[in-house]
């Protein structure tokens, strides 16, 4: 799963709030290579721009999780497939 | 980009990995090579939405609309399916294709709704028509498509529902092209332009494809 189809995602669990599931949170192993925020001027930051597009394009997160921000529910994430199937309960 | 022809990107799509033991229920079969290549060209090179754009495979199953989007260009593919087994199939030909711009999620087309809306530039299908204690499903299909595509969806139907997607078309003020009419019991394929447009008299242009 790259970052760009993450971005993709939400819970679609019926009951949250009006926009709410998203975006979801990704758990990792490992700390990510990103600064939290946008440093100003990014455009022109080439290291910068790099380091963005490699996340988004080119790493794969293969084994984690995603969590709902609202409700904690975590979507699990194997061999690079996050399974946002709803529980029986949920649908 | 290398110009891709017809010939080559059929030939690329029958080394493609189909399902094992399909599933009656989920009306598991892959798309057939010939049609896939024929439909995608036709969207590649009358229609110009593959190359460089986001594209959307709604029950994906093995892949083959998805591996020959990515073979055409597409800028990024994503296939949604509900069966694992399916994925892992996918998985192994997005491998053995090599391809790096091509995702999958697990996932039921018909619980997500609108909660994808416009997320995509195209999207790409060959859904279940509703034939295993499923009716409606290939409206369900196509409902969520139009929420995701932001220009225009391309999907395989059988011809005897042709008047009832019709009447949905222009319920959902929706453009409806009929693309190409499959015989011996194969299912027609239709264009479905986002943009909304308040004559919904579709172009019917019939090609027999065989």
């Amino acid at each position: 799963m790259k970052l760009l189809t993450h971005n993709l995602l939400s819970s679609h669990v019926p009951g949250l709030r009006p926009g709410g599931g998203f975006p979801l949170r990704i758990e990792l192993g490992h700390p990510s290579e990103l600064p939290p925020e946008p440093v100003p001027n990014y455009e022109g930051d080439e290291e910068f721009l790099r380091r963005l597009h490699h996340v988004l394009l080119e790493v794969e997160v293969l084994e984690g999780a995603l969590q709902c921000p609202d409700s904690g529910r975590r979507f699990p994430i194997s061999k690079g497939v996050p399974n946002m199937l709803l529980t029986e309960d949920e649908a | 980009m290398k110009k891709l022809k017809l010939k080559e990107l059929e030939s690329c799509l029958q080394q493609v990995d189909t399902f094992e033991s399909p599933k009656l229920l989920l009306e598991q079969y892959a798309t057939r090579p010939h049609i896939a290549a024929c439909m995608l060209y036709t969207i590649h090179n009358t229609f110009d939405d593959i190359e460089n754009k986001t594209i959307a495979d709604l029950g994906c199953g093995c892949g083959m609309l998805s591996i020959g989007s990515a073979m055409l260009g597409a800028g990024f593919c994503v296939g949604l399916d509900i069966d694992a087994d399916a994925l892992e199939i996918f998985n192994s030909n997005i491998e053995d294709f090599e391809l790096t711009n091509v995702n999958m999620v697990q996932c039921d087309i018909c619980s997500l709704s609108d909660s994808m809306s416009d997320t995509f530039d195209t999207v790409i299908m060959n859904p279940p028509f509703g034939t295993k204690h499923n009716k409606g499903i290939d409206i369900i299909f196509l409902k969520t498509a139009l929420q995701m595509a932001k220009t225009a969806v391309y999907s395989l139907h059988k011809t005897s529902t042709r008047q009832h997607i019709q009447k949905k078309a222009a319920e959902w003020e929706v453009k409806m092209e009929v693309l190409a009419e499959l015989r011996f019991d194969l299912p027609a394929s239709y264009k479905f332009h986002k943009k909304k447009s308040v004559s919904i008299k579709p172009d019917i242009t019939d090609k027999i494809l065989r």
